[in-house]
């Protein structure tokens, strides 16, 4: 059966692309200002809020990530649709 | 799209060119050609605006709208065609 | 190695089935200056650059993998459940008789993907030179693809990803100057 995303879908994941966001942004700036403590410390604040985010979508809509960066329900729940490009 | 993002010239207009001549043309200078470095505790998006426009520094970002858009606002190279 | 992630870097949205708009954007999927030579490029030079901007390569790159899903994403739904008449209508004839509705490396034009749009000199300034005039040529690239399409939805993902093109073109700047810096003197702070 079809799994139908609601407004929630939608809501979490735009929430966890932009505090990703964030992080990559931070991330590059850092690669070049590998000094800056204030910034090293917003990443980390940001990293601490995308597990908590990451964590409760997974808990709604199935895991993010392979190779053992998440968890799985029963039946295996890597398989199932939709992927990235579908929704 | 006037603006100091934009550079203007005035390319020389040949007498035999059959295309209706474009006076004006304009090329993009994004921010990052003034930024020989990046200095740190500039201001910051709220991590949604951050998203939209694709960078996380109002500093680095840079607008664009499509240039035919621009022709048809008339706010453009067109403007001084013909 | 590389974890996958199941969700895009930025919403993909497009408003309506547009064939010839696919066909442009496959410049950014399988071109010169496209996402999969970007991702490609700058994860190969990492092995011959000094340490201190392996970490920058390494990121940009994969973040490229990441631009690299949204044009597919693009390509996709502009062309899915599209005819065969359509495509042919769209020039895109010739990409079906190879392809049916296959996402193929190749560009605008049809050429395929080649490693000779790519370079890996072994000079680190040579290299983050080639990297700089890459990420300005997709920002100019990504520009004209804006002018090509009316699709407002399209255009918001096609400016993000001009943007990102900007900050990363920064990022190379600022590892030039990183390497110019002689031993114990600090540009950063």
């Amino acid at each position: 059966m079809q799994k139908q995303l609601d407004e929630e879908y939608y809501r979490l994941l735009h929430e966890l692309q932009a505090v990703d966001f964030v992080l990559v942004e931070l991330n590059l700036y850092l690669d070049t200002h590998p000094w800056d403590t204030q910034a090293i410390q917003q990443f980390n604040h940001c990293s601490q809020n995308r597990r908590q985010l990451a964590q409760q979508f997974e808990s709604m809509y199935g895991p993010l990530m392979n190779f053992g960066h998440s968890y799985s329900g029963a039946p295996w729940q890597w398989n199932d649709a939709p992927w990235p490009w579908q929704v | 799209m006037k603006d100091d993002q934009v550079r203007y010239y005035a390319p020389y207009i040949g007498p035999f060119d059959p295309c209706p001549p474009i006076r004006i043309k304009s090329y993009n200078v994004p921010p990052q050609l003034f930024i020989p470095f990046q200095p740190p505790n500039l201001q910051q998006f709220q991590p949604a605006d951050a998203l939209r426009l694709g960078t996380l520094w109002p500093a680095l970002y840079s607008p664009y709208s499509s240039k035919q858009s621009r022709i048809e606002e008339g706010d453009n190279d067109a403007e001084a065609t013909g | 190695m590389w974890v996958y992630e199941k969700k895009l870097q930025y919403p993909v949205r497009v408003s309506k089935c547009d064939p010839l708009m696919a066909k442009f954007l496959m410049e950014q999927y399988g071109g010169a200056d496209g996402e999969l030579a970007a991702a490609l490029r700058y994860l190969n030079q990492r092995y011959s650059i000094p340490d201190k901007v392996i970490g920058l390569l390494t990121d940009i790159g994969t973040e490229e993998f990441a631009h690299l899903e949204m044009i597919a994403t693009m390509i996709y739904k502009l062309t899915k459940d599209a005819t065969p008449d359509q495509l042919r209508a769209a020039g895109l004839g010739d990409h079906y008789a190879a392809h049916d509705n296959a996402l193929f490396y190749q560009n605008a034009s049809g050429v395929p993907w080649t490693a000779s749009y790519i370079q890996a000199k072994g000079d680190p300034i040579a290299d983050l030179y080639e990297d700089i005039a890459a990420e300005e040529k997709a920002r100019a690239t990504y520009q004209w693809l804006i002018d090509l399409t009316d699709d407002v939805d399209l255009q918001d993902s096609l400016k993000f990803l001009r943007e990102r093109e900007i900050v990363h073109s920064l990022r190379f700047r600022e590892a030039v100057e990183i390497l110019k810096e002689k031993r114990d003197e600090k540009i950063y702070y």
